[in-house]
């Protein structure tokens, strides 16, 4: 049995044709017209592949991590948290220079994701 | 063996430093700020700071997800103070609607080596564990009041933390852009 939230059907021009909602519990408190623009400007960039998987993962202070890949990945749970403790929490959020409310724009902080992904036994570029 | 006494050194030496550390910022405080209010005022806001950040670090490491209830907060605050301070604080004193708790330490590492002076009786010289505490449970949609109920360094038998939940945050929503 599967909950269905809503569905959105776009043109080829990215025109959104029809929107409908059965189970939506949270509103985005942004406009309809820009809350589509948004989802099919992330659908557009992944659109080169068929099919794709999108792992999420929320701590309890709200901090989410939206994670998209291949079909072939399975439960990326623990990936997710450990790119949290290892990456996220050790080089942005103890460092105090990191503003948390705004983009992080650190290079350590970059080098050190970037190192981690391409580390990680799961990636193959 | 030398490289086990070395590392336990190597903890006893960043507690000694902390609790130094933390010295000299009040000292400085008190210094830079006429008023003992205004310190006091600082440092909660010093240790509210910390505790938004302090929050994700303790989340990562203890694994924790949310709280059931404020009782399994009450021991997750516990947790930590054990975690980042290195002291076990007993838990006590719940009041009859379970919304308010007691955070009771028989010693406070950051006022080890301190003595109170009369002249600064109205400093609450640990006001920034409460600012944490504050802080911390703002991130997971808490807001939490705290105070001291007894206090060491005024003579008190032991170090009390009064912690009083006021209510819970509603999730905000991202403001949409015009």
């Amino acid at each position: 049995m599967v909950k269905i939230y809503n569905l959105y059907i776009f043109n080829n021009a990215g025109t959104l044709l029809h929107y409908a909602e059965w189970n939506r519990t949270k509103q985005s408190g942004i406009t309809r017209e820009h809350e589509a623009k948004l989802m099919y400007g992330m659908l557009f960039s992944i659109k080169s592949t068929n099919k794709y998987a999108l792992h999420f993962y929320e701590t309890p202070t709200g901090t989410k991590f939206v994670l998209n890949t291949d079909s072939t990945a399975g439960k990326m749970t623990e990936f997710l948290k450990n790119l949290n403790s290892q990456i996220f929490v050790e080089y942005a959020v103890k460092n105090p220079m990191v503003d948390l409310s705004q983009p992080i724009k650190n290079d350590l902080f970059s080098a050190k994701l970037d190192a981690f992904i391409k580390g990680s036994s799961l990636y193959v570029s | 063996m030398s490289r086990q006494t070395s590392r336990l050194d190597a903890k006893k030496v960043n507690s000694e430093l902390f609790t130094l550390t933390y010295g000299a910022l009040v000292t400085q405080l008190i210094k830079d700020v006429d008023n003992v209010d205004d310190v006091n005022k600082q440092l909660e806001r010093m240790g509210y700071n910390i505790g938004v950040r302090l929050i994700e670090d303790f989340l990562a490491r203890s694994g924790s997800g949310k709280c059931y209830d404020f009782r399994d907060t009450s021991e997750k605050i516990q947790l930590a103070t054990r975690m980042y301070l290195g002291v076990s604080p007993t838990i006590s004193n719940w009041s009859p609607s379970g919304d308010e708790f007691s955070l009771v330490m028989d010693s406070n590492p950051i006022t080890d080596f301190v003595e109170l002076p009369d002249s600064h009786m109205g400093l609450k010289y640990s006001n920034m564990l409460l600012g944490v505490i504050r802080g911390s449970c703002e991130m997971v949609q808490l807001e939490v009041s705290c105070w001291f109920a007894q206090d060491q360094l005024k003579g008190d038998n032991t170090t009390e933390i009064r912690v009083k939940l006021l209510r819970k945050l509603e999730d905000s929503v991202p403001a949409g852009e015009d």
